[in-house]
């Protein structure tokens, strides 16, 4: 399975075209997609007219570093022209008459948009099970979960049925799916990438990341998307790096000063994923690490102050969906209000619908100072941890997740434990951090483990160095899915 | 937060009614047992001072960002009608309104 | 039944429309009157995934309204979700702003029984509209235009005790705010609309009692009737041992009285919280400064200027300044004139009582400031007398043109050449010899009538004083 960047070279060099790479990938979509149900929906027709047009510029001369790549979208972007569901009843039928910021940049810089990818209703969930339409399967087990929100991103990159993909993260949702599927997943800094069009959960918490193969086409696709948005306020002005271009050649790693957080490594977490993130550890350390032990003393309050503070935002986030000028409507309403109650009732699914609860109930009256107002409060003394802690160290170590992906149905009645399995992710979110998984070695049962680099607001190139070190020195990241689809003619013809 | 409040649980249909979500009585009962979980996890947050400590409200500290006050054209009419469940004459419908 | 006497207090709450070009978060146009649906994007439909950007203009116009107005400017405010379901609202939530607004205090001036006073404002803030409702035999509809349009919502303390105190506070922010030129300020056009909180207390009393929200005032003269009956209705209740219930009442014109629309027990619960989308506003000391060094005049600083530029009585210069339009027209006619106080009597009367008879905007009447400047001219001159000049303010008023033209085609100018008179003068004592033998006789007051005759005579055109010097003289001899 070729990366974004390996394709482009071929592209160059004429070995293949774009229409090619793209019939390919339809055609592993045909083989595997029935089984693991990435997508939700590929429009074939407007992708190889995409593909035409991107080798027909080409042909004039024009290049790019994504242009004719595929790249495969979470349904919680909008895109001008399609559907954007969010996996949910409530937008059945809801058309975007937009694009959003980064699916703007990435058509700008000559990518094929291949098809939405499933998630987690509203993307909120870590195993994609919340989606209302379909269950996505693990390409590496398919008895596992891809982890989520952005599990179908996860799932069609780990399959080869897509190049590279988009999701989106508020409390871990690409670097949780992507450590779960053995795939790499950045989430920039909050405000690096315009927020602009994606389908917000949680305003001050959610970002837009590539989910891709390798580090340097994460690095690639934050290039082209990265930047100020002025339709995005939170978006930050800060100048874009050329993050591919200050990738290592090697040796990334020497001297760079990584933090293991106390905290990260105590109970909770599995045998298996410690042994491998350890080893990791040990790695980078050979690559040239300095690994200085930190603490982050405000890491058990992490869930509680994410869960309010996210569901506060998405309990007003979601208020629009309401049947009045898009999405699902109730049949029958008597009134406005009926007409509220019923088609809220009917378009969210139960894990939206306690989020909403959760939400709404901490910013009511009586309580908002004891629970929303007192979380805004602990995230500050969260992000002071990691403002401190990134005194004594460039980066910051650690797990993706406290396990390797769950069995499907294992989180079911139980939201508190899924809820759990964020405890590595949220904080980054909630600091404003930039993080990125990657693969980093498997379980008995075959499953990817997932290494996260933390690094501080704008930090990206930092841990897209330490991440690019770590992938060159190790090879985690070529290894296949057993149930990944062949990609036999494009990888057979660059031989 | 040691208030008699916060030692009570969630009313799910209340909360429910604010966030105009009808339940039925199985979701509400179930809705019930998990918030009360969920709420009685949450409320660790307690545990800790907090006095003094100024609230985060934003992930990255900008400020002052805005637009300048020029018209641009947004969508035609059919077009902002498009996604409509209901519509005529222009107007998105919607049934009675009781004030 | 008590006997106690109550007083009320009242406080306002007016939402006001600002005039800019764009919406206060997205680009859409703010014209009015435009086919439903035509003036909205993905924004101000409340679209997944949009987002709200600030509109520079309307904080700098909210500023400029709180420095007319007095306030303090807060140094840093920030935007607020408030969370209410109803199909105006394209988010379910508004974006306005709670606990840090944009201005601080203040003060409105009206002028009351015992001269000028100043209401006191709680705060000024800043928030976007509502769109608007259509209400159908079996549905409602919903027309986005005015969706996200800035709207400035400006608090008064709790410290009117009369309708006609609270009337006066709306005209004197009106007035200021039509001075900064932030607003139109109609309330027929609902681009200035107003929420009236009411409650009573016995006389002496010092805590305030429950009080009643009143909707539905869309005129001065609503705000008047509808505060009248609803004192009325809560000293009766109060009177007859009953207790003010906290609530929300609608003005209903027809019926002369309020209605209610709904207690406090289905009050909202707004579950206000920062809106992440925008980030804080942090106005230094210089930006401040600057936008203050542009502040229009206010109709305080205009009544000063007036009597001391125009040598005009206290009087005059509060009755022009009053309302921005007039003192506008006022200016511009006196500006260059030899009698502005001349001036200003014809606007405080002829041009006000007209101007009350026929509804007309005194920006849109036909007679210019340059033509009533000509017309003060004109009789400053002796060249009509004032007869003339009334008639010639009508015609004028109707119909425009200049004072000038007017008079030399009709042959209007006063007859003020003596040769001319003198056969009037005899004529007027040869038909009236009774009265001229009443004048010899002692009645001075017969030569009032003796120049009336002469005014007829001569169709209006003699010079009264002319004509009753001529009289005497003649009569005398
Ligand atoms: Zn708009």
């Amino acid at each position: 399975m070729l990366t974004a960047h390996e394709l482009q070279d071929r592209l160059v060099r004429g070995d293949c075209s774009s229409v090619e790479i793209v019939q390919e990938l339809l055609a592993a979509i045909q083989e595997v997609d029935g089984t693991i149900r990435g997508y939700l929906s590929v429009d074939a027709e407007a992708a190889l007219a995409q593909a035409r047009a991107a080798d027909a510029a080409r042909a004039t001369g024009r290049g790019g570093p994504l242009l004719g790549i595929p790249v495969a979208i979470k349904d919680v972007l909008n895109v001008a022209g399609q559907p954007c569901g969010c996996a949910s009843k409530m937008l059945r039928g809801y058309v975007a008459p937009y694009d959003a910021t980064a699916v703007a940049a990435l058509r700008a810089a000559g990518a094929v948009l291949l098809g939405r990818t499933n998630m987690d209703e509203f993307a909120m969930g870590s195993t994609t099970e919340n989606s209302a339409f379909q269950v996505t399967r693990n390409p590496w087990s398919l008895e596992h979960v891809p982890g989520g929100s952005s599990g179908g991103s996860a799932a069609v990159v780990a399959a080869g049925e897509a190049v590279a993909a988009l999701g989106s993260d508020t409390g871990g949702s690409i670097r949780q799916p992507a450590g779960f599927c053995g795939c790499v997943g950045l989430k920039p800094s909050y405000g690096r990438v315009s927020r602009y069009g994606l389908t917000a959960f949680a305003s001050s918490l959610d970002q837009i990341g590539p989910m891709t193969r390798d580090v340097r086409d994460a690095a690639r696709l934050l290039g082209v998307m990265a930047g100020h948005d002025p339709h995005d306020s939170t978006s930050l002005p800060a100048p874009v790096e050329d993050y591919e271009a200050g990738l290592p050649v090697s040796g990334g790693l020497r001297g760079m000063r990584l933090g293991m957080p106390r905290e990260y490594f105590g109970g909770g977490l599995d045998t298996e994923v410690e042994a491998a993130v350890s080893a990791a550890v040990e790695e980078c350390r050979r690559q040239g690490a300095e690994v200085v032990e930190i603490s982050l003393p405000h890491t058990r309050y992490a869930i509680a102050t994410y869960y309010i503070v996210a569901c506060a935002e998405a309990s007003a986030n979601l208020s629009r969906f309401d049947g009045v000028r898009y999405g699902h409507r109730t049949a029958v309403a008597g009134d406005a209000t009926e007409l509220y109650l019923r088609s809220r009732a009917e378009g969210f699914g139960a894990e939206v619908k306690r989020r909403i609860l959760l939400g709404t109930y901490v910013l009511s009256s009586g309580y908002h100072d004891a629970y929303y107002l007192r979380a805004q409060k602990v995230r500050t003394l969260i992000r002071r941890d990691f403002d401190a802690a990134f005194e004594r160290c460039a980066a910051i170590v650690c797990p993706v997740a406290p396990t390797a992906a769950y069995r499907l149905g294992a989180t079911g009645g139980d939201p508190l434990k899924m809820y759990l399995g964020d405890v590595f992710t949220v904080t980054a979110n909630l600091a404003g951090l930039c993080g990125l998984a990657l693969p980093c070695g498997f379980t008995a049962a075959g499953l990817p483990v997932g290494l996260q680099f933390l690094g501080p607001a704008l930090g990206e190139a930092r841990v897209l160095r330490a991440g690019r070190a770590y992938e060159q020195a190790t090879a985690w990241h070529t290894r296949r899915a057993p149930h990944a689809a062949g990609m036999a003619r494009t990888e057979a013809g660059g031989k | 937060m040691a208030s008699n409040s916060d030692q009570q649980s969630m009313d799910v249909n209340y909360i429910a009614r604010l966030a105009r979500m009808n339940l039925d009585a199985l979701e509400a009962r179930q809705f019930q047992t998990q918030m009360d979980g969920i709420v009685d996890y949450v409320r660790q947050l307690s545990e800790l001072d907090v006095e003094g400590v100024e609230p985060t409200a934003h992930a990255a500290p900008i400020q002052n960002v805005f637009r300048e006050d020029l018209a641009q054209p947004g969508l035609t009419q059919e077009q902002a009608l498009a996604n409509a469940p209901a519509q005529s004459g222009g107007q998105f419908i919607v049934p009675k309104i009781v004030e | 039944m008590s006997a106690a006497r109550y007083e009320a207090v009242i406080g306002l709450e007016v939402h006001v429309q600002l005039k800019t070009r764009s919406k206060m978060f997205c680009g859409c146009a703010t014209s009015f009157g435009a086919e439903p649906n035509t003036n909205v994007c993905p924004v101000c439909l409340g679209y997944p995934g949009t987002m709200p950007v600030m509109n520079r203009e309307a904080i700098r116009l909210t500023v400029l309204s709180g420095l007319m107005l007095g306030c303090r400017i807060n140094p840093r405010s920030k935007f607020d979700r408030k969370s209410y379901f109803y199909p105006d609202m394209p988010k379910n939530y508004q974006i306005t702003q709670y606990d840090q607004p944009l201005c601080l205090g203040g003060g409105v001036e009206i002028e009351g029984a015992s001269g000028l006073a100043t209401v006191p404002l709680t705060r000024i803030h800043l928030e976007e509209d509502v769109a608007k409702n259509m209400h159908f035999a079996t549905c409602s509809g919903v027309d986005f235009n005015r969706a996200g349009s800035p709207l400035m919502e400006i608090v008064s303390e709790p410290a009117m005790h009369t309708p006609e105190q609270a009337v006066a506070y709306l005209q004197g922010l009106k007035q200021t705010l039509m001075y900064a030129g932030v607003s139109d300020c109609n309330l027929e056009e609902g681009n200035m609309r107003c929420d009236v909180n009411v409650s009573l207390r016995p006389v002496g009393a010092t805590a305030l009692g429950t009080k009643a929200e009143l909707k539905n005032l869309n005129s001065f003269k609503s705000v008047l009737l509808a505060l009248r009956a609803e004192i009325g209705r809560q000293e009766q209740l109060l009177r007859e041992g009953g207790r003010v219930v906290q609530e929300t009442r609608r003005w209903d014109v027809e019926a002369g009285a309020t209605f209610l629309m709904r207690t406090k027990e289905d009050a909202h619960d707004y579950r206000y919280f920062p809106e992440p989308d925008l980030m804080p506003v942090v106005l230094s000391e210089q930006q401040i400064a600057e936008w203050a060094r542009g502040l229009p005049e206010t109709p305080r600083q205009r009544r000063a200027r007036f009597a001391s530029e125009y040598s005009l009585p206290e009087y005059d210069a509060r009755v022009l300044a009053a309302d921005k339009a007039v003192g506008d027209y006022f200016e511009a006619a006196a500006r260059g004139s030899k009698a502005p106080k001349i001036v200003s009597n014809w606007v405080m009367t002829e041009m006000l009582r007209r101007l009350g008879e026929t509804g007309q905007e005194i920006a849109a009447v036909q007679i210019t400031p340059a033509a009533l400047a000509e017309l003060v001219e004109l009789t400053e001159a002796g060249a009509i007398n004032s007869n003339t000049a009334r008639e010639l303010f009508g015609e004028l008023f109707a119909n425009g043109g200049s004072p000038r033209a007017l008079v030399e085609a009709r042959g209007l100018a006063q007859v003020s050449d003596s040769g001319a008179l003198q056969a009037l003068v005899d004529q007027a004592i040869r038909e009236n010899a009774k009265s001229a033998e009443d004048f010899r006789g002692g009645k001075a007051v017969a030569l009032k009538f003796l120049t009336g005759q002469v005014m007829r005579l001569s169709r209006g055109k003699a010079n009264p004083q002319l004509a009753a010097q001529l009289l005497e003289e003649r009569l005398k001899k």
